[in-house]
C-alpha cells in the first residue's frame, strides 16, 4: 500500500480552496476508488430510474418537504438502513483485517486507513444508524400512540431530519475528499487536537456531529412537547403506552445531554481553529476535562438509544402474549429511575484515569444500581409471557433473542462496573464485546423487531414471514459467533483498535469472529430481500389496520394511516385504550369535520443544505464559502418566518372519501 | 478432504489457545485479586441470570399459542405484588452483596496504594514509565539505568510504577500482573504490581494513540523463584549490570531524539521498537518529562504554577513566552511522521510554526515514512 502521493498534510492553503488540494483525493487507494465507482454507478442508476418514472415531483412534494411525522419517521429508517450498510462495510473491513494481521503479518489495511475505519464505524453506528433508527421509530409510532395528528412542531421535525442527513452526508464525503478522523469514536484529545491530528479528519467529525446534533436536540424538544401537549383528551400520563413513556424519558435525556456534547465539541473546535488550550497538553489545557465532559453526554446517550427499544419490546411482548404488560407502573418507574441514574455513572468509562478509591467505588456502585431497574424490566417482559398466549411471530422471536442476549450483555456490563475488574478489562476486546452485546442485542434486534411489527401499519401489508425468520436466525447465530470470541480475546488481554498483533494464538478467535460477520451479512441480506419480496407480494400480504391484535392507539388508525391519523378525536379512558375500544365494538362516526393540518415546506431541506455547505467549507478552511453559507442559513431561517402559508384544512368530504376507502377499525 | 480435518482441528485449537487467558490465570497478586473479584461477581450474578435464562425459554414454550390445553391462559393477568417484590428484591440483594465486595476490593486494589502484604526486606522497585510515540521508556531511578520496551523485576518484589506521557494519552497494562492505568502528559499516575512467579509477560498500551499504536507492546520479565529473595535480587542485579555494560547514555539530547515519533517498521505496525538499554539517565529526567521541560530553556510546570500563583509575569513576561511553551511541540501526520507544529487558522503563529515555509526544514532522520 505504498503512498507515493505528496504528503497532503503539508499542502498550501489557498484563499479559494482552503487547504483542499488534489493530494487529498485518494485516487491511489484502490478500495476507495472501487467504492466510489460503485456509489457513483448506483447513484446514476437511481437518478436515471427516477427520471424515467417521473418520480422527482412526488419525491419533492410527498417526502422531501413533508411535515408528516409518519413519512419523516420512515425517512429516518431509510437513512438508518443506508448508513447501516456503510457502517457494516466498515465492520467487515475490520474483521477481515484482524483475521489476517497476526504474528507480524500486516493485513491489507495500513494504520492510516484502518484507524479511519474504526472511527467511522463507531461514529456512523451510533449517530447515524442507532440514533436515526430510534428517532424514526419514535417519530412514526409515538404521535399515533397518544392519539395525536402530528408532532407539536411539524416543520421542526422535517428540519431535524434533514440536519441529520446533512451530518451523515458530511461523514460520507470524507470518504472521497480528504480523510476521516483517526481518533476513535469519541475523539479524545490530545490525539484529536490540531497537533496530533492535523488534516481535515477530526474537522469532518466535529462538523458532522454538530450539524446532526442540532437536529437531534430540536427533535428531543419536539417529542417532549408533543407528549405533554398533544395527548388525546382524557389520556393521563399513566395512561400512556410504555413505548411513549420510554420515548419521553429518552428525549429528556437528549435535551439534557446533547447540549453537553455540543459545548464539548465547540471547545475542541476552538482548540483546533482558534488555538485555545482547553484540552491541549500544554498552557493549562487538560484533556481529562474533555473525557469527563464527553462521557457526561456519552453515558446518557446509551440510554437514549436503549430506552425506546425497551418500549418497543414491551409493546411487542404484550401484543404477542395476548396479555397486558405485566407490572405497567413498575415498568414506568424503572424507566424513570434509569433515566435519572444514567446521569450519575459517567465516570465508569475512565476508572483507569487515576481517580481515588472512594470516587471509583461511588461510580461503580451507582452503575450496578442501574442493573436493578433493568433487571425488573427483564422480569416484567418474562411475566408478560407467563400465563399468556404466545405467538412466535418474527417480532416476538427478536424479543426472546433480545432478552437472552441483553441479559448476557448486562452481566458483562456489571463486571465492567467493578473498578478493579475494569482495570483488567478496560479498553480490551471484552469491552468491545460488551457494548456490541447490548447495542446489537438491544438496539439492532429491537429495530428489526420494530420494523417487522410496525411495517404493516406503515404500508398496509406484512413482511414475509419466512425471510423474516431466516434473517432472524442468521443474525442471532452470526452475532454469537462474532462477539463471543471477543469476550475470550479480552480475557487474554487483547487490546481494542489494534491494526495488527503479534500473538498468533489470538488469530483463530478473530477468524471465528470474521465467520460470524459473514453470517450477519447473510442475515442483513435476507432482511433486505424479505422487504423486497414483500413489496413484490404486497397483494397476498395485505392486512387490515390491526393485524397483530394489538392494544394501543397506534393500531386504531388505518394501514397505512391517513395523513391526519384519526378521523375524529379519541377520548381516552385508561391504559390500552384501543383494546377497550375493540371490546366495546367501537366504530368511527360518519359525521366528519374539516381537519386542520400543517403545510409542507422546503425551508428545512434548504437550511440543512446550507448547513452542509457550511460544514464542508469549515472543514477545508474555505472561509469565503463558510461566510456565504452562514449568511444563507440566516436568510433562509428569517425568510421562513415570513412564510404565513403554514396550514390548511382537509375538507370533511375528503376525509369521508379517505375513510370510505380504507376504513379504520 | 481438507475441510473436515480443519473443522475437527478447530475446537482443539481453541482449547489449546486456552492457556493464554492472561486475565484468568494471572501470576501476580494484584491480577489474582482482580480475577477473584471477576469470578465472585459472575457467580453472584448467575443467581439471577440462570433463572432468567430458564424462564425466557420455558415461558414462551409452555404458554405457546399452539398448545392443546389453553385453560391456563389468563388474558388479564398483569399484576402480582408477590412477583413484584421478588423482581425488585432479588436484584437489590445481589447488588448489595456485589456493592460490598466492590467497596472492599476497590480500596484494597487502589493502584496508588502500596501492596501492604508484600513483606520484602527491601523497598519497592521503582520504575518510571513514559509513553512515547510509539514505544515505552522505563527508567529505573534506584539504579540510574533505563530501557526502551523492556521491564525486568525480581519475583516477589513489589514494583512501584510512576507513569507519565510525552505524547498523547496511553494506558499501561501487563495483564498477567494486574490492571491498567493511564499515562498522561503533564501529569503523573501510579501503579503497584508484584510478580509471584517467574516468567515473561506481555505488556502493552491499551489506549489508542495513533498510527504506531499496534506496536506499543513490550515484555515484562520476572526473574528468579518464589521465596528466594536474595537469589532473585542477585539475578536482577546481574541484569542491571548487563544494561550498564551494553547501554549508552540517556542524556537530554538523547531523550529528545528518542522522543520523536518512530515505528520499528511502518510496513509491519505490530512490530515494537527494538529493546534499547541506557547505562545512565539524565538527572530528574522523569520529573522533567512530566513537567514538560526537557528541552533546554523551558520552564517546568511546577515552577510555572508557582509563578502563576505569585501573580505571573504580566506583560513584561511576554518576551519569555517561548520558554513557557510545550517542550515537545510538534505535529504528527496521518502516517506517523513528525511535522512542524500546526498553527490554528485563526491564531497567531507560535514560534517556529510560521505556516508552511518551514516544511523543508523538517528533520527526516528517525521518522517513519508514509506507507
Amino acid at each position: 500500500m505504498a503512498n507515493d502521493a505528496i504528503n497532503p498534510y503539508l499542502g498550501p492553503v489557498s484563499p479559494i480552496f482552503g487547504r483542499l488540494t488534489w493530494d487529498w483525493i485518494p485516487y491511489h487507494e484502490p478500495i476507495l476508488i472501487g467504492t466510489f465507482a460503485g456509489v457513483a454507478l448506483g447513484g446514476l442508476v437511481v437518478l436515471a430510474l427516477m427520471t424515467k418514472f417521473r418520480l422527482w415531483g412526488p419525491l419533492w412534494r410527498d417526502w422531501v418537504t413533508t411535515v408528516d411525522h409518519k413519512k419523516i419517521g420512515i425517512m429516518y429508517m431509510v437513512l438508518g438502513f443506508i448508513m447501516f450498510v456503510r457502517g457494516f462495510a466498515d465492520a467487515i473491513m475490520m474483521r477481515a483485517q484482524q483475521a489476517l494481521a497476526a504474528g507480524g503479518a500486516e493485513g491489507y489495511l495500513p494504520p492510516h486507513h484502518f484507524d479511519q475505519v474504526f472511527t467511522a464505524h463507531g461514529v456512523i453506528m451510533i449517530f447515524f444508524v442507532a440514533m436515526a433508527f430510534i428517532t424514526g421509530i419514535m417519530n412514526f409510532v409515538m404521535p399515533t400512540q397518544i392519539g395525536a395528528r402530528d408532532v407539536a412542531f411539524p416543520f421542526l421535525n422535517n428540519f431535524s431530519f434533514w440536519m441529520t442527513v446533512a451530518g451523515a452526508l458530511l461523514v460520507n464525503i470524507s470518504l472521497f475528499i480528504g480523510e476521516f478522523a483517526r481518533v476513535g469514536w469519541l475523539a479524545f484529545p490530545p490525539l484529536s487536537g490540531k497537533d496530533f491530528s492535523p488534516g481535515p479528519g477530526v474537522d469532518y467529525y466535529i462538523w458532522a456531529l454538530q450539524i446532526a446534533g442540532v437536529g437531534t436536540t430540536l427533535s428531543g424538544i419536539n417529542m417532549i412537547t408533543t407528549i405533554f401537549k398533544m395527548r388525546a383528551p382524557g389520556m393521563k400520563l399513566f395512561d400512556m403506552p410504555v413505548f411513549t413513556w420510554t420515548t419521553l424519558c429518552a428525549n429528556f435525556l437528549i435535551v439534557a445531554a446533547f447540549p453537553v456534547l455540543t459545548a464539548t465539541l465547540a471547545l475542541l473546535t476552538l482548540d483546533r481553529y482558534v488555538g485555545t488550550h482547553f484540552f491541549t497538553n500544554d498552557l493549562g489545557g487538560n484533556p481529562m476535562m474533555y473525557i469527563n465532559l464527553i462521557w457526561i453526554w456519552g453515558h446518557p446517550e446509551v440510554y437514549i438509544l436503549i430506552l425506546p427499544i425497551f418500549g418497543v419490546f414491551a409493546e411487542i411482548a404484550q401484543t404477542f402474549s395476548g396479555k397486558p404488560l405485566f407490572g405497567y407502573k413498575t415498568m414506568v418507574w424503572a424507566t424513570i429511575s434509569i433515566m435519572i441514574l444514567s446521569f450519575l455513572v459517567w465516570l465508569h468509562h475512565f476508572f483507569t484515569m487515576g481517580s481515588g478509591a472512594n470516587v471509583n467505588t461511588f461510580f461503580g456502585i451507582a452503575t450496578m444500581i442501574i442493573a436493578v431497574p433493568t433487571g425488573v424490566k427483564v422480569f416484567n417482559w418474562l411475566f408478560t409471557m407467563y400465563k399468556g398466549h404466545v405467538r412466535f411471530e418474527v417480532p416476538m422471536m427478536w424479543t426472546i433473542a433480545f432478552i437472552i442476549t441483553f441479559t448476557i450483555g448486562g452481566m458483562s456490563g456489571v463486571m465492567l462496573a467493578i473498578p478493579p475488574v475494569d482495570f483488567q478489562l478496560h479498553n480490551t476486546l471484552f469491552l468491545v464485546a460488551h457494548f456490541h452485546n447490548v447495542a446489537i442485542g438491544g438496539v439492532v434486534f429491537g429495530v428489526y423487531a420494530a420494523v417487522a411489527f410496525w411495517w404493516p401499519k406503515a404500508f398496509g401489508f406484512k413482511l414475509d414471514d419466512r425471510w423474516g425468520h431466516r434473517s432472524f436466525w442468521l443474525w442471532v447465530i452470526g452475532f454469537y459467533l462474532a462477539f463471543m470470541p471477543l469476550y475470550a480475546l479480552g480475557l487474554m488481554g487483547a487490546t481494542r483498535r489494534v491494526n495488527a498483533y503479534l500473538d498468533i494464538g489470538w488469530q483463530i478467535y478473530f477468524v471465528v469472529a470474521a465467520v460470524g460477520v459473514v453470517f450477519i451479512l447473510a442475515g442483513i441480506l435476507c432482511g433486505f430481500y424479505g422487504m423486497f419480496y414483500s413489496v413484490m407480494h404486497r397483494k397476498e400480504l395485505a392486512c387490515g389496520p390491526d393485524p397483530w391484535n394489538a392494544r394501543t392507539l397506534d393500531w386504531a388508525t388505518s394501514s397505512p394511516p391517513a395523513p391526519y391519523n384519526f378521523p375524529q378525536t379519541i377520548h381516552v379512558r385508561g391504559l390500552d385504550e384501543f383494546w377497550r375500544m375493540k371490546k366495546e365494538g367501537f366504530k368511527w362516526s360518519t359525521h366528519y369535520q374539516p381537519i386542520h393540518m400543517p403545510h409542507y415546506t422546503a425551508a428545512g431541506v434548504l437550511l440543512a443544505a446550507a448547513s452542509l455547505v457550511f460544514g464542508f467549507a469549515m472543514v477545508w478552511w474555505m472561509w469565503w464559502l463558510a461566510a456565504l453559507s452562514f449568511v444563507a442559513i440566516l436568510v433562509i431561517a428569517i425568510g421562513h418566518t415570513f412564510n404565513y402559508n403554514r396550514d390548511y384544512y382537509i375538507p370533511a368530504e375528503e376525509v369521508a372519501e379517505i375513510e370510505a376507502k380504507g376504513a379504520a377499525a | 478432504m481438507k475441510l473436515p480435518k480443519f473443522l475437527l482441528m478447530l475446537p482443539v485449537a481453541v482449547l489449546l489457545a486456552g492457556c493464554q487467558y492472561d486475565v484468568l490465570v494471572p501470576t501476580g497478586w494484584v491480577g489474582a485479586q482482580q480475577r477473584d473479584l471477576l469470578l465472585i461477581s459472575v457467580l453472584l450474578m448467575l443467581i439471577v441470570i440462570i433463572p432468567v435464562m430458564v424462564m425466557v425459554v420455558y415461558f414462551p414454550w409452555k404458554y405457546r399459542a399452539t398448545r392443546k390445553d389453553n385453560s391456563d391462559y389468563e388474558p388479564d393477568f398483569s399484576h402480582s405484588t408477590k412477583i413484584e417484590v421478588f423482581v425488585w428484591g432479588v436484584p437489590i440483594l445481589i447488588i448489595l452483596a456485589l456493592g460490598t465486595y466492590t467497596y472492599i476490593y476497590t480500596h484494597r486494589l487502589d493502584p496508588y496504594r502500596p501492596l501492604d502484604h508484600v513483606s520484602f526486606n527491601e523497598e519497592p522497585l521503582q520504575i518510571e514509565a513514559v509513553s512515547l510515540d510509539w514505544k515505552w521508556l522505563f527508567i529505573y531511578p534506584q539504579y540510574g539505568v533505563a530501557t526502551v520496551n523492556e521491564i525486568k523485576m525480581p519475583v516477589g518484589r513489589q514494583v512501584e510504577f510512576r507513569l507519565t506521557s510525552s505524547t498523547v494519552m496511553n494506558t499501561f497494562v501487563v495483564p498477567k500482573l494486574g490492571g491498567m492505568i493511564y499515562s498522561m502528559t503533564g501529569m503523573q499516575t501510579k501503579l503497584h504490581l508484584v510478580a509471584d512467579e517467574p516468567g515473561v509477560f506481555a505488556g502493552r498500551s491499551a489506549h489508542y494513540s495513533g498510527p504506531g499504536f499496534s506496536g506499543m507492546s513490550f515484555n515484562a520479565t520476572a526473574l528468579g523463584t518464589p521465596g528466594d529473595e536474595a537469589g532473585n535480587d542477585a539475578l536482577f542485579n546481574d541484569w542491571i549490570e548487563e544494561v550498564r555494560a551494553q547501554g549508552t547514555d540517556l542524556t537530554d539530547e538523547a531523550f529528545l531524539q528518542l522522543e520523536k515519533p518512530s515505528m520499528a517498521d511502518p510496513a509491519r505496525p505490530s512490530v515494537p521498537m527494538p529493546v534499547t538499554y541506557y547505562r545512565t539517565v539524565s538527572d530528574n529526567l522523569f520529573d522533567r518529562i512530566a513537567g514538560m521541560c526537557v528541552e533546554p530553556g523551558k520552564v517546568c510546570m511546577s515552577e510555572m504554577m508557582m509563578q502563576d500563583r505569585a501573580g505571573g509575569g504580566g506583560e513584561a513576561g511576554l518576551g519569555d513566552k517561548h520558554r513557557y511553551e510545550y517542550d515537545s511541540e510538534r505535529a504528527v501526520d496521518g502516517f506517523g511522521n513528525a511535522m512542524p507544529p500546526q498553527a490554528a487558522p485563526f491564531a497567531p503563529a507560535r514560534h517556529g510554526a510560521a505556516g508552511h515555509d518551514h516544511v523543508s526544514a523538517v528533520e527526516t532522520e528517525g521518522h517513519t515514512n508514509g506507507q
